[in-house]
Order: structure tokens, then sequence, then C-alpha cells
């Protein structure tokens, strides 16, 4: 199946969890993984005569977001959603309808294509519904259900892109960003996979230039992968129905992520007629300009700036996967520091995923040594390969000095300028060789690197070996 | 009668009265009359006579258990009251105890008063006659064939009927003040804000307000700065303390601008409106000027109201699923069991505001409907703001009619719906409305006449309702 001559457009509908102490609109704990129906009271379960007081640090955390998001911070209200479900108490969720807290953002995907934000705006969780007996877990032809309302009213916050996506890669991309943001500001953990980052995508096709199609909106993408191969679906899935000549149905679908299908949940005419209404139990919510400026001005590095800043001093591309994982990991800063003690930062970079091995969260080596081996490195004085093993050695023992386990360990090795001499009576010695090799033939450094590794009696490093043949090649 | 209930806790507080003797006055009282008045869903003697008990108690050992110790009170029964049932006069309610009192109900118990039942009511507060009642009609006591009013009114009358000193009832469209009216005693809707609705029954919540019944203005003044003030629990709470109503009660109405709403919709009887003449005499006299003032959005008020009311009661009515409380009517699927529970558990007047509500509110009926309500009620704001440049208060009647003989209405909606046409449009509007005795009319029936005052002029609003008081009684 393919996609050639055709366009994908995409917006997605992230819904994440905040963190917050308790819920939206009363003071039960907002917590995950407790025993069912304890973190509960009169306004969780909808009791009659109870009612909702807004949680401020909830507003403040969708601020952020909003803020991270570059979106205008708005005077805001709230609206009921009127629907009948058993998970949902009050059989209305309180949510911002036309007036949403956050709107007209974007976020920059790390090649700087700029998603726009349609908005960010909160709302309340349902409870949560398991089905037993009958097929699939799905209430229709269930024994009976059970019903957790631990989850009924905790934040939500809802970000909705505009459909200025066009791939699934860009997608993953957008998901991954958007994910790296709300940890970096604190809003939520969001994690897919216990439900607290939830993501809906909204796909059509259309040839290039056309109108836009009529999008499905797919539902149940619970990581990142299923988020790209569920689009990747969905498009095949539109694009083999067009070209057909069928015409593609407004609806909801479900992505199966066991058998790689999206199928129908409901269409357009099933729709509910949610009847939204201002919510007369809250009132407007309209942040003064005191509080959006003292948050803007908390606002801690967002990934792009952190990749920015590593780019920077790595020398490599803000987009390079070693740029976004060390970034995505959140150890940058431990690489900055590492430069800051003097060190290397672009073979920090290599080395820091060993360096938190470890520990995961901490470094398990102190910047300063890093830095200390690094330098070694650049001097010369350590292959990458004899490099390598001294790191592990610091990794063993929460850090030491590089010379001296260097020392031990018998590790000498060719300076630069002799490895560099070396390489060039190889270039001389084997002339058809690097005549291919410069024709472009990449294969033929094989030949070269083999040559040299025979001179030196196995004492030159071959990455090192390699580095100077392209550099030769590059300056030839 | 045991006298007014300032009275009574001046006397409970000052050891001068027993409040388990004052409770056994009241008790004797619900004995002997309250099997033909059916004011109450339920008398709680014991749990009555064990807190008038404790009051004595604290008295003897030097405390004050506050401002109304050992007052009697009745609560209407859409309040909720921790482990007691709360039914709304309902059927879907059956069961249903809450876990947790109202806020109007801690602060009654604070203040030292004695909760001694729960009040009929139409059912979920829809209706202007307490015949719309799951457990039947409550009757007006001065004439038992005849309603008390509505929706508040097993509130109103058993404090007309003497079976406590004051009660509670709430106020969404004139809840508390027709059947003040009707059964001849003071009912307060106080400013939207002024009360907290936390613990209330939620009917149309942009208009519901909870207020006192008494005998005396003076014990509604009592009994509203008691449960009025700030309560966080409730966003829509105002922010501020309640205001202090203890001095305006004296100050006369000398120099105060009594407004005559000139276009005031028609419809009073005669023997109404006669009153109403009468208690804007009586102001003058008192040296208050008579002004006349236009409201021209008045009119559209009871249209409005039955466009928002009944949305927001659709909404707030929803949760009653069979799901987590009270009925529930078993079926083999969920939406069936949805049907079932409330085909059961709700009246007629219910589901005829539940449907009307669902259809303003619905796509492609809203703007014609509900959104076009919501402009009408600005409309009447703005008419009010332009009024109260010219008078402090305005005066109305409470009710075009006098209590009216049981099942007269009951057939007729549309009839129903016009007992509320004076006292809607303050509710649309927010602000605070008392209704006054002010001697009968036909039958020898009591008339009511209303103080309407702006946003928060309670002590406004108390001062002329005080004078017409004295009018009456002296």
């Amino acid at each position: 199946m393919s996609t050639d001559g055709w366009e994908l457009v995409i917006g997605l509908e992230v819904h994440v969890e905040l963190d917050t102490r308790t819920k939206l609109f009363s003071a039960s704990p907002n917590r995950f993984g407790d025993e069912p129906n304890t973190n509960i009271d009169p306004v969780t379960l909808g009791l009659p005569g109870a009612l909702p007081v807004l949680n401020r640090h909830a507003v403040e955390l969708a601020m952020r977001i909003g803020l991270a998001l570059n979106c205008d911070i708005r005077p805001s209200s709230f609206h009921r959603k009127n629907y009948f479900y058993p998970d949902m108490p009050k059989a209305y969720q309180i949510s911002q309808y036309d007036e949403p807290l956050n709107v007209d953002g974007w976020l920059a995907l790390p090649d700087g294509t700029r998603i726009g934000i349609e908005r960010a705006h909160l709302e309340e969780d349902t409870g949560k519904s398991t089905h037993v007996g009958g097929s699939g877990g799905r209430l229709h032809g269930s024994d009976y259900s059970l019903i957790d309302f631990n989850r009924a009213g905790v934040p939500l916050v809802e970000i909705v892109s505009r459909p200025d996506l066009r791939t699934s890669e860009q997608s993953r991309q957008y998901v991954t960003e958007l994910r790296g943001i709300l940890l970096a500001v604190g809003a939520s953990d969001a994690k897919m996979e216990q439900g607290s980052m939830r993501v809906d995508a909204n796909v059509s096709v259309r040839r290039p230039g056309d109108p836009l199609g009529t999008r499905c909106e797919i539902k149940n993408l619970n990581s990142v992968r299923s988020v790209g191969r569920a689009i990747e679906y969905e498009a095949a899935r539109q694009i083999t129905m067009v070209e057909a000549g069928d015409t593609v149905r407004q609806e909801t679908r479900h992505w199966d992520e066991g058998d790689g299908t999206t199928h129908t949940l409901r269409t357009k005419e099933d729709a509910d007629d949610y009847r939204y209404f201002l919510e007369p139990d809250l009132v407007l919510l309209a942040p003064e300009d005191e509080w959006i400026d003292r948050l803007r001005s908390e606002l801690p590095a967002l990934p792009a700036e952190r990749r920015a800043a590593l780019s920077e001093v790595t020398g490599k591309a803000t987009d390079s996967e070693a740029v976004i994982v060390v970034t995505e990991r959140g150890q940058d800063s431990y690489v900055l520091a590492v430069g800051e003690a003097g060190g290397d930062p672009a073979r920090a970079l290599i080395h820091v995923k060993e360096a938190f091995a470890a520990f995961g969260d901490e470094p398990a080596v102190p910047a300063q040594d890093l830095a200390a081996l690094t330098r070694m490195e650049s001097a010369g004085a350590l292959t990458p390969t004899q490099a390598k093993a001294v790191l592990a050695e610091m990794v063993a023992h929460s850090g030491g000095d590089p010379e001296k386990i260097a020392a031990d360990k018998g590790f000498e090795a060719m300076d630069t300028l002799a490895l560099e001499t070396l390489v060039d009576h190889v270039i001389k010695d084997n002339q058809a060789s690097w005549e291919t090799y410069c024709a472009g033939q990449d294969k033929a450094i094989g030949a070269l690197i083999g040559a040299a590794m025979k001179a030196s009696r196995g004492q030159a490093d071959g990455k090192a070996v390699t580095a100077v043949l392209r550099t030769r090649r590059s300056t030839a | 009668m045991s006298g007014p209930a300032s009275d009574i806790a001046m006397g409970v507080r000052d050891g001068s009265r027993s409040a388990v003797t004052v409770l056994e006055d009241y008790l004797a009282r619900i004995d002997a009359r309250e099997p033909r008045i059916h004011a109450f869903n339920v008398v709680l003697a014991d749990e009555a006579r064990h807190r008038a008990a404790d009051i004595d108690a604290l008295v003897a050992n030097g405390a004050d258990p506050g401002p109304l110790a050992g007052v009697p009170v009745a609560l209407k029964d859409n309040m909720c009251t921790r482990g007691v049932p709360t039914t709304c006069s309902s059927k879907i309610l059956e069961g249903w105890r809450p876990p947790y009192d109202a806020t109007v109900v801690h602060r009654l118990s604070e203040a030292g008063a004695v909760v001694v039942g729960k009040t009929n009511l139409d059912e979920f507060a829809m209706g202007s006659s307490t015949e719309n009642s799951a457990f039947g009609p409550t009757r007006n006591p001065h004439d038992p064939t005849r309603v008390p009013g509505g929706s508040s009114g097993g509130s109103a009358a058993a404090v007309a009927a003497g079976f406590v000193a004051v009660s509670l009832g709430s106020d969404t469209g004139g809840s508390i003040r027709q059947p003040a009216a009707l059964c001849g005693v003071v009912g307060v809707k106080p400013s939207y804000g002024a009360v907290s609705r936390y613990g209330l029954v939620a009917f149309a919540s942009s208009l519901d307000q909870i207020g006192p019944f008494a005998n005396t203005v003076a014990d509604a003044a009592l009994v509203l700065q008691v449960i009025a003030g700030h309560d966080p629990a409730d966003s829509t709470s105002i922010p501020q303390p309640a205001a202090d109503l203890s001095d305006v009660l004296t100050e006369g109405v000398a120099g105060v601008r009594v407004g005559r709403i000139v276009d005031l919709p028609s419809g009073a009887d005669p023997d109404v409106d006669e009153r109403l003449e009468a208690a804007l005499e009586t102001l003058q006299t008192a040296g208050a000027k008579i002004v006349d003032v236009e409201v021209p959005a008045f009119t559209y008020g009871l249209t409005a109201y039955y466009l928002i009311a009944p949305a927001e009661a659709s909404s707030n009515l929803a949760r009653y699923d069979g799901v987590r409380y009270g009925l529930r009517v078993d079926a083999t699927e969920t939406n069936a069991m949805y049907a079932a529970t409330r085909a059961e558990g709700f009246g007629d007047e219910v589901k005829r505001r539940i449907m009307l509500g669902t259809y303003a509110l619905s796509a492609g009926y809203y703007d014609a409907y509900y959104g076009k309500a919501l402009k009408v009620r600005r409309l009447i704001a703005d008419d009010f703001e332009r009024a109260y440049q010219h008078a402090d208060v305005l005066l109305t009647p409470t009710s075009p009619t006098v209590a009216f003989p049981i099942g007269e209405r009951t057939d007729n909606p549309f009839a129903m719906y016009l007992c509320d046409t004076y006292t809607i449009p303050t509710n649309l509007a927010g602000h605070p409305a008392v209704s006054v005795p002010f001697g009968t009319g036909a039958g020898r029936l009591p008339v009511g006449v209303q103080v309407l005052a702006p946003m928060l002029a309670e002590p406004m609003m108390f001062r002329v309702a005080a004078e017409l008081e004295r009018a009456v009684t002296s």
C-alpha cells in the first residue's frame, strides 16, 4: 500500500492527568493505583447537594502547559457536557467549552517545524469501568460492570493541535516532544501506559492542494509506537477506500493493538448531543496578569531550548539522535557540566549513557572526572576503546582519576601526530584503495584500515584511523 | 404559642427557659395537628429531645449554645442532613441518607438550634402548591382544604401551625415567598450567594437560594444572620460576612424611596391589589416617598424562567440514574435501567421540566430558547438597575391570589406557573426579596406583600419589612 501522491492531514488531541495532590473540584487525593473507591467524597460521587470548588494548583499547572506551548492565557469559563454513562457520576462532565484557558499556541518539532496548538483546556476525568464477562471487556454483552471512582474528578488538560501534522513520524515526534514539555514543566508524569497521557488522532487524506478529506478519530493509542502504527494503518485504509471510489465516513474508530487495525466505534450519526451550557456552580476563571507573569518567569528550560544548548556545545545538530535522546533522558545538564569542568562536551555526549547506566536518574561519575577522561581522549592519550574501559572502571567505583586507572591498566595510545603520520604512510602505500575510496566507494576504507592496523601492530585504534582517513578524504 | 425565636433563644441562653420544655410545647402541637396538615416528611422527636437536653446541659455548665439556643427549627427536605433521609419528596431518592450536613444545617446546629424535622415540598422544589409530592400534599393551617403554596409549603405551614419557631426553605422562583404569603408568615429570599448552597439538592443552580420562614421580621433576620456569610464550599458564595441586620429593624422608613412598578404584569386579584395599595399608603404615612418606576422586562420573567430553570434542572437531575444511590429499577441493560428507574422514580411535573429543559438546550434549539432566555435575564437585571436609580426598594404583591383549594390547579400546569409571576424576576436578577404578611383578603386568608431590593441591600429591605409588620401588629 503506497501513500504516494497522497497527503496525510493529522491533528492530535492529547489528554494529560495533572500531577496535583487533590482532585480538580474536591479535596480527595489524586493518586493512581489505590484501592478502588477509596479516593472519593460527595463531590466525586456527584451526591445530591455537593458542589465543585476549583483547585488552584490544577489551574496553575494548566497555565504552565499553556505558557510552555506558547499559548495566550485568556479569561475562561466552565461548561457542563451532558451525557449518561455509569462512570460519569453527575451525568455531566465539567469541561471548558467555548472559552478555554489556553489558546493559539504552537509546539516546535525537533527540526523546527511548528505545529499549531488550537487550545489546551481544563476538564475533569471520569471514573473507570471494568466490564466483566462477555467478550473483549466491553460494556455491550458483559455480565456485569465494576466502577472505580478514584479517577473521577482527576484534573485533565486536553491539548488540541491544529491539523498541521503530515506524517506518522511527525505525529510521533509531536507526542514525544509534548511529553518532554509536560515533564519539564512538572505538569504530569505523562505515562501513556498508565493512562496519565492519552492520545486521540484525527486522520484524513487528500491529494496535495485539495480541500481537507473526511476525518476519522482514532482512540485507544497507548504508546508513541501505536500512534505511528495506527495513523499509518488508518491512512492506508482511507486511501484504499478513496482509490476504490468509496467515500470515507466521519466516525470514531478504535485502534486494536493486537491485530494492528482500526474498527468503527461509533458513527457521526450516533454522536450524543451534549447540550453544553455554562456551569452555574462555578464562577469565571480569569487569571490575573501578575499570576501569569510569575508563572512565565518561573518556566524551566524546555526541551527545544535544552537541545539548542546541547547542540551548541557539542557541535551536533539539534535534531540529531544523540542530542534528542540525551535531552529526553534529562542527561543534557550533565554533558554541559562536563564542558564547564573543562572537558569535551562532544565526547561526553558519547559517554553519557554509560555514565548514567548504573542509576538511571543520577550520573555514576562526577562531571569533573568525566571531564578529565575526555581531556585525555582529546589529547590522544587514550583510544576510544581504551576510554570506554576506563569509564567502565570509573562507573564501577562511582568516579575516580582516569589517568591513574589508565596507567594501572597499562594503556598507552599513539598520539595524534604519530597516528596521522602512520595513516599518511598507509595512503601512500595503498594508492589504488585510496583512489577508490576517494571516488566515493566507502567500502574501500576497509583495506586502508587493515593496512594501518597491520602497520601499527594493533596499537592503532580503528575508529581513530577511520576518522583520520575521512578527514584526509574531505580535505583531499 | 411559645413566642418569637428571639425570646426563646434569650430565655434559654440566660437559663430562664429550658430548651426541653420549649421543645415539648412544639411537639405537643405537632402531635395535635400534624396528621391533618402533613407539614413534615419526618419528625425527628427523639433526636430533637436529645439535642434540647444537650443545649440545657451546656447552659447549666456555663456555656453559650449560640444565638438560636433551643430554637426549634424545621428544614425543607431538600437540605442534606447526615444520616437522616433526604428525599426531596421524590421516590427516586428512596432510602438515601446523606453522609454529610448542608452548610446551613451545620450553621444552625453551631448556633444552638434544635432540628425538629424535615418538611414536605413539591418534588425537587418544582411546584407552587406542595401538591407535587410523592408523599401527598401539605395543607394550609389557615384552611386545610387549601394549599400552603410551594414549593416550600411544608416549611411555611410548619411555622404557621406553630410546629416550629422558624424554618428554612429554598427559593428558585418564589418557593419561599409565595408559601409565606399564603400561610401568613415572613419568608425571605436572600441575595444570590448570600447563603451557601452546599448541601442543598439542586433544582436550578443559578437561581436556588436558601432562606428563612419566621413569624416575625426580627426572627427572619436572626436566622438569616446565622446562615448567611461566605462558605468556601460553594464557589458562588459571596466572599463577605453576613450583613448585620440587628439595628436596621427599628430605623423606620423616613425618606426611603419605595417604588411602585407601573408596568407590573396584571392578574392579581382585587383583594390582593387592595393590600398592596394599603401597604404603600402605610409606608408613605411612615415617611417613605412613593415613586413610580418602570421595569419593562418584568413581564418576560416567567417565560425566561421556564426555559432557564428546567434547562439547569434537566442537567442537575440527570445524576439520578439508579447507579449509585436511591431507587433502581433493574433491567437487562444499562440504558433500559436508566429509563425504568427514572420513569418510576420521578413524578409528572419533574418529568415535564426535564423534557422542557432538555429540549431548550438541544442542538438547533439552544439559541431560540435557552440562549434567548439568558438575554431576557440580562434585560431584567438591567431594567431593575435602572429602576433602583429612583427607588431604594420596590413593592409588589407576592402572590396574585390567596391560598387556592387543593386540586384546583393540578391539571393545569400553566395556571400553576402563574403563581410565581411576581416572584420570579428577582431570582433571575439574583436580588433579595421578602414576603411580609399584610392583612387578609378573600375568605380572611392571608395576603403577603413583597419587598424587593437591589443586590445585597438586605438591610434596607428589612427596614421596610419591619415597618410593614409594625403597621399590621400595632
